[in-house]
């Protein structure tokens, strides 16, 4: 801005650029070269993952075929490997993270923007971002050390007790032990939970208060409002917001890995130990030893998981997601 | 009061008790994790945790090698990060709009952020690991800067967005160039919300355990050489949580306590950097 000190008169009577415009088009080319090489970078930056990830892979995808993918087989001593048991645990996982989550989030979204008095509102929802910031292996603790001694406690022997007679049902919840495909997803659950919460509570908030007004003056309650004008106004961004935390569900790897007990075994109950992929690459990544088919089975794996989360933003983009950072 | 009105009142009275029920729940759920995370953590928070390095159990061992190397391999990938994170934020919101390439990248920026941070780690283990033939801190840097980078360019762009469009024509009418308009108004004018990206991608690499599981490795023994397994304050909580030893369990929670103050305390610290500037 010192430029804007110079003397004017000087500069309009001439009517030259001034000699900052001569001096600098090869500082011109050199900081714009610059930016674009940076944005370049992140660009190829991708294109690597995905090549070496894919490279990596390779000799996992050359024996076991393209089966690996979906093949429900895990044997470290036959050296036999595909990815269907953890592609069924990491959806599984995330899926009951998601249907605990959502509604929850919905309820506190609500509480927070309608019912909480207006002075603790912000707050709250600063605690709430907090919240959404502690590190994943904390909640990953506390599931192991907390969550499961509760659950193998209370929870799942009367689940189990109450569901034995009916069939169908005993195969889905049997008993079980704390560290469960069922106790990841929960602890996924209520890791989801803050960051889920906070995108609605600001989607909520943008409705304007115009239109809202405008319903109420009609007579209509808070519920409706919310219901009929602030749902319909942010639903694709909720949708997106929904996504977002399925994206952070499925690729989470310590919140989950203390929790579930990393059995590689297919089991319907959802009481049962299992391992999702992150789980698996992080619980098996030690004993694979350089350029072995299991560190292959195991990068090709990690593909499978990018693949997996590249289809959830995609998706959440067509959906239009929220433009959310942390 | 007509017996549609009493019906709607109801709705709402029964809406808003669930969402009370909802509200007390969440909180008592995260209440409980922070209420473990002070009870565990706090009467193992001893002196010793901070100036002595790590030792198998019965030894009375500390974290310090565990914070010192989180600290180097944090800071060094906030240093790569943090030129390649800005210069390409300020090349989609500067030089790149409406342009292909530019939106090719904001979009593999978006799968970036999004990607699992496990699969930077196995990323980073293929190029610097498997390369090589050791674990070394520097690969640790190297995948937390992987993780920052889409964060960086994010908040960047979102900030610089926001300068509004007549102070450029301002500055450009005064006959600046371009990358002058850019690093002297841009820049400037967004450099409080630039600053909060990169605290906040400071705080979530800060606390990134997976990604250094199998690039940094992690070291029992105090080591500052970037060549060489490097131990880290998450990859040593995560060990000791999962050992048997009721001491080790307990320096891992008063591990855990300190990597929370110290994401929390980041985190605010950008709060306050947003909200002085409002």
């Amino acid at each position: 801005m010192t430029q804007a000190a110079l003397p004017a008169d000087s500069r309009l009577a001439t009517a030259q650029p001034t000699r900052l415009v001569h001096q600098s088009p090869g500082t011109e080319r050199l900081f714009a070269g610059t930016v674009k090489a940076m944005g370049l970078l992140v660009l190829a930056l991708l294109g690597a993952i995905i090549v070496m990830l894919a490279v990596g892979a390779w000799p996992a995808f050359r024996t076991f075929g393209i089966g690996f993918f979906w093949n429900p087989v895990w044997d470290s001593v036959k050296d036999v490997y595909g990815a269907g048991i953890m592609v069924y645990g990491t959806l599984l996982s995330s899926v009951i993270a998601l249907v605990l989550a959502v509604p929850l989030s919905i309820g506190v979204a609500y509480f927070l923007t309608e019912i909480l008095a207006a002075p603790l509102r912000r707050p709250v929802g600063v605690v709430i971002q907090l919240l959404a910031a502690i590190p994943s292996i904390i909640y990953g603790m506390w599931g192991f050390f907390v969550l499961a001694p509760f659950l193998a406690d209370h929870f799942i022997l009367d689940v189990a007790d109450l569901a034995a007679p009916v069939p169908g049902l005993n195969k889905v919840l049997d008993y079980g032990s704390g560290n469960s495909v069922f106790t990841a997803g929960l602890v996924l659950a209520v890791m989801i939970l803050p960051l889920i919460t906070a995108m609605f509570v600001e989607i909520l908030g943008a409705t304007p208060v115009v239109l809202k007004e405008s319903v109420y003056g009609l007579g209509a309650t808070r519920f409706e409002v919310i219901r009929h004008v602030a749902v319909p106004y942010g639903r694709r961004a909720m949708i997106g917001a929904v996504m977002l935390g399925l994206g952070r569900a499925l690729g989470e790897t310590m919140a989950v890995t203390f929790v579930i007990g990393n059995a590689t075994r297919l089991s319907p109950n959802l009481f049962a130990q299992g391992s999702t992929i992150a789980s698996t690459i992080a619980n098996e990544f030690a004993e694979a030893g350089f350029g072995t088919m299991k560190l292959s089975a195991l990068l090709g794996l990690g593909l499978t998981l990018f693949i997996i989360s590249f289809i959830v933003l995609a998706a959440s983009r067509a959906l239009v997601a929220p433009r959310a950072v942390s | 009061m007509s017996a549609q009105s009493a019906r709607r009142k109801a709705t709402n009275a029964v809406v808003a008790t669930l969402a009370s029920g909802a509200a007390i729940l969440s909180l008592g759920l995260l209440a409980s994790i922070l209420f473990t995370l002070v009870a565990r953590g706090l009467p193992a928070l001893q002196w010793r945790v901070l100036t002595v390095s790590m030792a198998p159990t019965g030894e009375h061992g500390g974290l310090a090698n565990a914070i010192v190397g989180s600290l180097i391999q944090v800071a060094i990938g906030m240093l790569i990060a943090t030129p390649i994170g800005v210069l390409a934020g300020t090349y989609l919101s500067e030089y790149a709009r409406g342009s292909k390439i530019g939106d090719a990248t904001r979009f593999v920026s978006d799968i970036l952020l999004s990607a699992p941070s496990i699969l930077i780690g196995l990323f980073v283990y293929v190029i610097l690991v498997a390369t090589t033939k050791t674990y070394s801190g520097i690969a640790g840097a190297v995948a937390l800067a992987v993780i920052a980078i889409p964060i960086i360019i994010r908040t960047t762009e979102d900030m610089l967005s926001l300068v509004p469009v007549a102070l450029r024509e301002a500055a450009a009418a005064l006959g600046a160039p371009k990358w002058k308009v850019v690093t002297m108004i841009a820049w400037r004018s967004a450099g409080a919300g630039m600053l909060t990206g990169l605290l906040l991608a400071l705080a979530r690499v800060a606390g990134e355990t997976a990604p250094l599981l199998f690039t940094s490795l992690g070291n029992l023994n105090w080591s500052t050489s970037l060549a060489k397994p490097m131990a880290s304050l998450p990859v040593a909580i995560y060990q000791m949580a999962a050992s048997p030893y009721e001491d080790l369990v307990q320096l891992a929670w008063a591990g855990a306590l300190v990597i929370t103050l110290g994401v929390l305390a980041i985190n605010i610290l950008a709060q306050l950097t947003i909200g002085r500037r409002r």
